[in-house]
């Protein structure tokens, strides 16, 4: 998870192949394993994750913190727990 | 042909088509005897099709507000805005080659830029806000031309096309609001399409400005219109016009009922549906249309769902577009995708269809999640 290396990620999901809405479905799923404040690295390979993520992030009061790659080059989006 | 025997569905996707208007019907059935003829020859038959021809082209004309010499028919909505962009490029070609156009137009008239692109010219995209209404302060510099449509498509918010700088000439894509909203102000050339008002498919209409540096983009042809190509469909163009005048007509009554509908629509989707986003602007958009996407929701699953419960309707999820990528209207609205329904009124839509929808959709929805285990 190279693009993420600067800040430590609390959790990594690995929802490469998965078509739209299973990445989010994953994120909503997953993303209570984190404390307030941790931040969540999804790797997707479906487009409609880079406006999906962010749409998450907003409806569920969540701070979306920006996108990156893998080593493999599959975008990472990074999601920081607020409430 | 049929495929079920249930009552017929409650059609919902009128702004992808709508139902041929009975005034269409009848002025089809009369021209298809009398307008045959090539209107350009000099005999009697056809001078009854070139009579058909201009008469079109008049009830086009007032309906519309517009001077019937800046109507053109078409074969259909799409060639009419690749006509209408890329001819006021033709014609500025001298001054650039800048073509600026909101991110949110109908695909038509982003593939008529990346044809222009490919032929060297520079294309870039408006940003738009949340509602999906274009940011005037943030458009790029100095364009050739700006492409901004009436309406979208898709959300229904209506554009500040009046509103926009003076320093290029407009085009704007009318085929969503065509008939339902009066044209606004300050174009050079516009767009609509006629099955979206309840003519026939295949016919398009373009208009041009008089006085607007227009050019033929394309090889052209030598009709008695110099704007169009090939042997014109006279009874598609009159049934057209027929429908058009009659929607204009009928547009007071039928736009006060509709847009109260999906006002209700927006209201009980976003009550009565957890985690629901209902996108567009809620009042300054076409009255027949309205667009939500319901979080952790297949758009396949749930179009497919509804049209077995007997409600047609339409959606911008990638899973159910043939590209397999998501709307680019909602994407550059930044709103979610998936789940995604698009549901627009006809004529003939019923407040019982409507409620009977809305009855509905809270239990398919969590069906559905129930499924994925949410």
């Amino acid at each position: 998870m190279s693009g993420a290396g600067r800040e430590a990620v609390d959790l990594e999901l690995d929802c490469r192949g998965m078509r739209c809405p299973l990445p989010v479905i994953v994120l909503a799923r997953e993303f209570s394993a984190v404390p307030v404040g941790g931040l969540v690295a999804v790797a997707c390979t479906d487009v409609a994750a880079r406006v999906d993520v962010p749409a998450w992030c907003r409806m569920r009061g969540q701070e979306y913190a920006g996108e990156s790659a893998a080593d493999d080059g599959t975008p990472v989006h990074l999601v920081r727990r607020l409430v | 042909m049929r495929y079920r025997s249930e009552p017929p569905p409650a059609y919902l996707d009128a702004a992808s088509a709508e139902p041929l208007h009975p005034a269409a019907r009848s002025a089809l059935l009369a021209a298809l005897d009398t307008g045959y003829a090539d209107p350009r020859r000099l005999h009697g038959p056809a001078r009854s099709a070139r009579l058909l021809l201009d008469n079109a082209r008049e009830v086009v004309a007032t309906a519309l507000g517009v001077r019937p010499d800046e109507v053109t028919f078409t074969p259909s909505g799409t060639h009419a805005v690749h006509l209408g962009v890329l001819g006021l490029l033709a014609g500025r070609s001298r001054h650039g080659d800048h073509l600026v156009a909101s991110a949110v137009e109908h695909s038509a008239v982003l593939h008529a830029g990346e044809w222009h692109e490919r032929r060297g010219g520079r294309l870039s995209l408006a940003p738009v806000d949340r509602a999906g209404r274009v940011r005037i302060r943030d458009l790029p510099p100095e364009p050739t031309v700006l492409a901004v449509q009436t309406a979208n498509h898709e959300v229904g918010t209506v554009q500040p096309v009046a509103e926009l700088p003076g320093t290029a000439p407009v085009f704007t894509d009318a085929c969503a609001s065509m008939g339902r909203l009066p044209l606004p102000t300050g174009w050079a050339a516009a767009a609509g399409s006629a099955h979206k008002w309840g003519g026939p498919a295949g016919v398009g209409v373009l208009l041009v400005r008089k006085g607007s540096r227009w050019r033929h983009p394309f090889p052209g042809d030598d009709r008695i219109d110099e704007r169009t190509t090939g042997f014109e469909n006279v009874p598609a163009a009159l049934a057209a016009a027929a429908a058009l005048q009659a929607v204009v007509e009928e547009r007071a009554e039928r736009t006060a009922r509709q847009h109260a509908l999906v006002s209700l629509v927006r209201s009980r989707v976003a009550a009565e549906v957890p985690d629901v986003e209902v996108v567009g602007d809620p009042e300054d958009r076409l009255p027949h249309l309205v667009t939500f996407s319901c979080l952790y929701v297949d758009g396949e699953a749930l179009v497919t769902e509804l049209d077995r419960r007997g409600f047609a309707v339409a959606s911008g999820s990638a899973c159910t577009a043939s590209t397999l990528t998501p709307s680019h209207v909602l994407a550059a609205m930044g709103v979610l995708t998936h789940g995604n329904v698009r549901l627009s009124l006809g004529r003939d839509a019923t407040r019982e269809e409507v409620e009977a929808f809305l009855d509905a959709l809270p239990a398919v929805v969590s069906s559905i999640r129930a499924e994925a285990g949410l």
